[in-house]
């Protein structure tokens, strides 16, 4: 097979597209992971489905833009509900997280069914988001992404400091008198953008590999978050690359698994051959003495 | 024969109480979402499985699935334990690599043959009533209903067996190590036991409805009650209470049935959120409004005590000028001095308050307690 797709404008759009949201999901996931948050995207983008859903219900349109503030909103309202829980009960993260994931989703899918009755609902258009459709991305919604993921580099670059302190230790972030609450919002906030984009790309279900994966790859290489945030928007950007290349190549691969495929296989390289931490290295290093990496 | 709705009701409450039982042990354990995880990550199993067997009756595929589920909890686990990321980014690493290769194996592999990845995900409870068991020829009801029904004996034996084992393992680990529970020993049987619950409930309602009812009916059960045992018993009806209202709401309504069941045990879970007798949200309202209540009756007491014969006394101990000495709420000092004087602690003297004995021992006590702080009463 030729290489002649890579002049391709569809595929130069679509890997545009997956590059950005690769990019961003990289970025926003080093904080999710150093939060130890990285669960949360995967219960705010299940959380995500009767926003998109219930968007189409009340205006009946399909635009994106449109679906995709519906699955913010509702996304945003299932981190909330996290918080809420495990702040006013017994309930523990854990708990609360699969608790948001599988009742939103639930809430959704019956939605989803009153959605189908529609005449005007082409459902494949909804059900898209259930495990993405990178190729189908038209030139306005690249545009869309690329504005978006703006806005949100913008923000964290002007927020560098407080999300930093907020990231590495929120009650050293409260005592210097920062408004810890309103960063967390913010940067739940941005996590829900990156989460809404990534939606379109990969779906439902893996939408935190895109969080997840670069973050903890970036992790073996760096201590230092400027890096950590710089190699994980690198490597979720080069996954996005990567996997459209992988899916139009070979033929007949959707493209968001690819991807995530992808992220999870720089993943596993970091962990295992990243100089001091990898993993290959505690098994025999020279002098046959096992040596432990830094955790963490 | 039963009707098809009464046959979807049962194979569904069936696999309500089923997950609902090793739920609550996920649940103590803080790992509820790795039903979640091992639920997304069987896939892989299945459709590796098939790619060998190129048979979608064949055991191997749950076979395939079973295996894919112990190994994602192994796999969290050892990854977690080498310390070089946390235990949610290790879930959040393992079940999306061990999902996209089953989608991409659907993509490549599976060509012609209809591997419907909706149906996997989202389940068709309503499909139930047509996969039935025949044996020599009779029709013994739908196969979900036996698949899940010895599941959920399987699972009862297992707990029932091992309860003593579970109940200090979850609770108190490192006391069941001494005791001679070798902890990874139990991890593995519920890890076992919940992998095998994914695998075979996944297949009858779908992934999105496992989780939920692996998480929500053991959530729910511990907002109202501490106690394992009844823990489990209301998990298990909070199991089938969410699949049968659940299959109200969508025969009502004409709505996704794993959908509806999903909905009814967030509704579930709300309520008790709200109103469980001492963990909701209602009841800490109440204890806290009851807690300021009673420490503005000790302030009341020791209040009066401190002007009782002085000069000031008429002026500060005065029903009227009171709530401005206390910065009260008139409304809020009117019903405090009501209950001081129900308690005994105060009387009335016209205007005047003044403290009664038992007011005085009260306050003494506050006071001795203490060191002079107002003490917090027991609740």
């Amino acid at each position: 097979m030729g290489f002649g797709f890579l002049m391709d404008p569809t595929f130069r759009l679509v890997a545009t597209g997956s590059a950005l949201i690769g990019a961003v999901g990289g970025v926003l996931g080093t904080f999710a992971l150093l939060r130890r948050q990285s669960l949360l995207g995967d219960a705010m983008s299940h959380a995500a489905l009767p926003g998109i859903v219930l968007a189409f219900l009340l205006t009946g349109s399909r635009d994106l833009p449109l679906l995709l503030v519906g699955a913010s909103l509702s996304a945003w309202l299932g981190a909330l509900l996290v918080v809420l829980i495990t702040h006013r009960s017994r309930i523990r993260p854990d708990a609360a997280l699969g608790l948001v994931l599988s009742v939103f989703f639930g809430i959704g899918m019956a939605l989803l069914t009153v959605a189908q009755r529609r005449p005007t609902a082409a459902q494949a258009g909804l059900e898209r988001f259930l495990f993405g459709q990178a190729a189908v991305m038209l030139p306005q919604d690249v545009e869309g992404i690329a504005r978006t993921a703006a806005l949100i580099f913008l923000l964290i670059f002007l927020f560098w400091k407080e999300f930093k302190v907020l990231a590495f230790d929120p009650a050293f972030a409260a005592a210097m008198g920062l408004p810890v609450m309103a960063l967390d919002i913010l940067l739940t906030t941005l996590t829900v953008l990156a989460i809404a984009l990534g939606l379109q790309a990969v779906g439902v279900v893996l939408t935190s590999a895109v969080l997840v994966a670069p973050a903890a790859a970036a992790r073996q290489w760096t201590n230092r978050l400027e890096r950590m945030v710089i190699l994980a928007g690198g490597l979720g950007a080069l996954s996005g690359v990567l996997g459209t290349l992988l899916s139009t190549w070979i033929g007949r691969l959707p493209t968001g698994p690819v991807i995530a495929l992808c992220a999870s296989g720089i993943a596993l390289f970091s962990l295992l051959f990243a100089p001091r931490r990898g993993l290959a290295w505690t098994v025999k290093s020279p002098g046959g003495k096992r040596r432990a990496g830094p955790s963490g | 024969m039963l009707a098809p709705q009464v046959e979807i009701m049962l194979v569904a409450a069936l696999a309500g109480a089923a997950c609902a039982l090793p739920g609550v042990f996920l649940f103590l354990r803080r790992m509820s979402l790795v039903g979640d995880a091992i639920s997304h990550a069987i896939l892989f199993g299945i459709v590796a499985a098939f790619l060998i067997v190129r048979d979608l009756r064949s055991p191997w595929l749950m076979i395939g699935a079973a295996g894919t589920g112990v190994l994602t909890a192994v796999a969290v686990d050892a990854l977690r334990r080498t310390g070089r990321v946390k235990e949610d980014a290790a879930l959040g690493l393992v079940f999306p690599a061990l999902f996209s290769l089953g989608v991409v194996g659907i993509a490549r592999g599976v060509g012609n043959i209809h591997l419907d990845l909706d149906a996997v995900l989202l389940g068709e409870l309503a499909f139930a009533p047509f996969d039935r068991l025949i044996w020599g020829g009779w029709d013994l009801g739908p196969r979900g209903a036996w698949v899940m029904g010895g599941l959920l004996i399987l699972n009862l034996i297992l707990i029932l067996t091992l309860y003593k084992e579970f109940m200090l393992s979850s609770f108190d680990p490192d006391l069941a190590a001494i005791s001679g529970f070798p902890p990874a020993v139990l991890h593995n049987l519920l890890m076992g036991m919940t992998a095998l619950t994914v695998v075979a409930a996944f297949d009858v309602v779908g992934v999105v409805l496992v989780v939920a009812m692996l998480v929500v009916p053991a959530a729910t059960a511990a907002l109202l009650t501490d106690r394992l045992a009844p823990m489990l018993g209301l998990s298990v009806l909070l199991g089938l209470l969410m699949a049968l209202g659940g299959y109200g709401l969508a025969y009502a309504l004409d709505l996704s049935i794993a959908g509806s069941m999903a909905t009814v045990g967030g509704i579930l879970f709300a309520l008790a959120f709200l109103g469980a007798p001492a963990h909701g949200l209602i009841a800490q309202a109440r204890q806290a409004a009851r807690r300021r209540e009673r420490l503005a009756q000790q302030m009341l007491v020791i209040h009066l005590l401190s002007h009782e014969g002085t000069e000031a006394e008429r002026e500060e101990n005065c029903i009227r000028t009171l709530p401005a000495h206390l910065r009260w709420d008139p409304a809020f000092a009117e019903r405090v001095i009501d209950r001081a004087e129900r308690a005994g602690w105060v009387v009335r003297e016209g205007d005047l308050l003044r403290v009664t004995e038992a007011g005085r021992q009260a306050a003494q006590e506050i006071l001795g307690a203490n060191g002079g702080a107002p003490s917090h009463p027991p609740s």
